[in-house]
Parts: C-alpha cells; sequence; structure tokens
C-alpha cells in the first residue's frame, strides 16, 4: 500500500513521461503484492491467479506507452507532459 | 525457530530494499537509474513473493518484468537519450508539491482504513495452507478451470496490445520518412 502511494507520488509530481510510467509499473507492483498477500492469509490461490492477469495488463500497457514515447521522441517533441495540451485528429 | 528467524530477516531486508528503492524510482534525477532502481525494486518484491508462497508468480515475476518489461524501458531510454533530464522535484509551483503529497497520503490511510473495516477480525486467523499452494501445477489447474474466461481474455488484451505497438512504431516511421521540421506540422499527419 505504501508502494501504491509512492507510485502515485511519481505519477503526479513528475513530468517525464517515462518516469510516470516506471510510476505506474510501481502502482501496479503494490496492487500485485497486496492480491498475493492476502491470497495467502485466505489461503485462495485465486489472488495469484489475478496477479498474473495484472502482470499481463501491465505488460501491455507498457508496450503502448512505450510506443507513444518513442513516436514523441522521433518527433523531436519535448518530453514534458505538461506541454502537451492539444489533441489533433 | 532458527529457520523462523531466517525468514523475518529475509522479510525485512526484502521489504526495506522493496520500499527504498521505490522511493529511489520516483527521486532520481536520470531516468536510467529510475529504471534501474526499479529492477531492484522488482527483484525485492519478487523475494516477497517467495515467503508469500507464491513460486509461480515470483518466477514469472522475473521473466516477465526484469527481463522482458525492463530490457524494453532501457532500450527506449538508451533510445531517447538524455533528453529527459529534468530536475527531480520539478513539477510546477510548490503548492502543487503539497498537494500531491497530501493526496497520496489520503489514499493511504483510506485504503489502510477501507481494508481493516472490511476484513475485521478475520485475517488474524491463519488459515489451513496446503503444501502444494502456489505452484505452477495448481496454478495453471486454476487458470484452466474456475479462471478460463480471464486467461483466454489476457491472450486477447496482449494480442491487442501487440497490434497497437506496431501500429505506433509504424506511424512513427511514416512521419520520419516525411521530414516533418517539428511540433508545428503535426496537421500533415494524417
Amino acid at each position: 500500500m505504501t508502494l501504491f502511494a509512492i507510485g502515485s507520488l511519481g505519477v503526479l509530481l513528475r513530468r517525464s513521461p517515462l518516469i510516470i510510467l516506471l510510476s505506474v509499473e510501481i502502482m501496479l507492483n503494490g496492487a500485485n503484492l497486496a492480491l498475493i498477500a492476502f491470497a495467502r492469509r485466505l489461503g485462495h490461490e485465486d489472488g495469484q491467479v489475478f496477479a498474473l492477469a495484472v502482470m499481463a495488463v501491465a505488460a501491455s500497457e507498457v508496450v503502448v506507452g512505450l510506443g507513444l514515447i518513442v513516436a514523441m521522441g522521433r518527433r523531436k517533441l519535448e518530453l514534458d507532459v505538461d506541454k502537451f495540451r492539444t489533441l489533433r485528429g | 525457530m532458527a529457520a523462523n528467524v531466517l525468514v523475518w530477516i529475509v522479510w525485512v531486508v526484502a521489504a526495506f530494499a522493496c520500499l527504498a528503492s521505490a522511493l529511489a524510482v520516483v527521486s532520481f534525477r536520470n531516468p536510467f537509474f529510475s529504471a534501474l532502481a526499479l529492477i531492484g525494486n522488482l527483484a525485492s518484491l519478487a523475494v516477497l513473493y517467495l515467503l508469500l508462497g507464491g513460486e509461480f508468480v515470483a518466477a514469472a515475476q522475473v521473466l516477465v518484468y526484469g527481463g522482458a518489461v525492463m530490457v524494453m524501458f532501457l532500450f527506449v531510454i538508451a533510445y531517447l537519450g538524455d533528453k529527459t533530464e529534468e530536475a527531480p522535484w520539478a513539477g510546477g509551483p510548490s503548492w502543487q508539491a503539497i498537494g500531491t503529497v497530501l493526496a497520496a497520503g489520503a489514499v493511504l490511510v483510506e485504503v489502510i482504513v477501507a481494508i481493516g473495516l472490511t476484513t475485521g477480525g478475520e485475517l488474524s486467523r491463519e488459515h489451513h495452507i496446503a503444501r502444494s499452494f502456489g505452484s505452477p501445477a495448481s496454478i495453471g489447474r486454476l487458470f484452466l478451470t474456475d479462471h478460463l474466461l480471464a486467461f483466454e481474455i489476457t491472450s486477447i488484451v496482449l494480442l491487442v496490445a501487440a497490434v497497437g505497438g506496431v501500429v505506433l512504431g509504424h506511424h512513427a516511421r511514416a512521419i520520419d520518412s516525411l521530414r516533418l521540421p517539428g511540433p508545428g506540422a503535426t496537421d500533415a499527419r494524417t
């Protein structure tokens, strides 16, 4: 839970999209740790199954997020999320 | 008795390494060092998973996160170079930083209180743990019987993510070949 709080701190406080992605990973890992701890405590294995599903979702999120960052970097944009304010189709 | 003390020591070391490396990820200036700290975080989390009886999850953690995901992160950071450097706590004005810390603390307290209220005294009772708890065989059996739908949906999510990564990379390449001068020329993308 503290891990989740630290991760959310990173998401809100940093401006580099790379660091934000790393912080999202920390948040997901905090949730995973809680799932596995409660799975152990309650004697069910379902929590571990769900943690594996969370891992798969985290991997796909990283793929899409890093693809976006690479696309930004190739267009020589400054990597600062405060500067991305407009959406254009 | 000695084994219990050993487990306790390993748990304390792994937990503190986990928290310290998470703080390091958030506060390092260079994204490369942040990624390295995240590797340490993931490794200590894998140790915690092992202590909690999740052998298969710990192995998957090391393989998926420590292997695949972190290699991709480091590759992208090396590809982008050190353009992404920034001052460590440059999140705008200071009231914004204070509000962020307060919000994170509020979320932490809220989660702890919610868990404490909903579970009550149930958590203080140790349940029986079978010897095969968390082994690959039992996890796989659960995945293919009780959670078959989640398993299949996970495969579809991974497929969609792979397609999305390819599409994003393709767009970036097309923009490269157009030799657009910079941020001002975004309209020509479509």
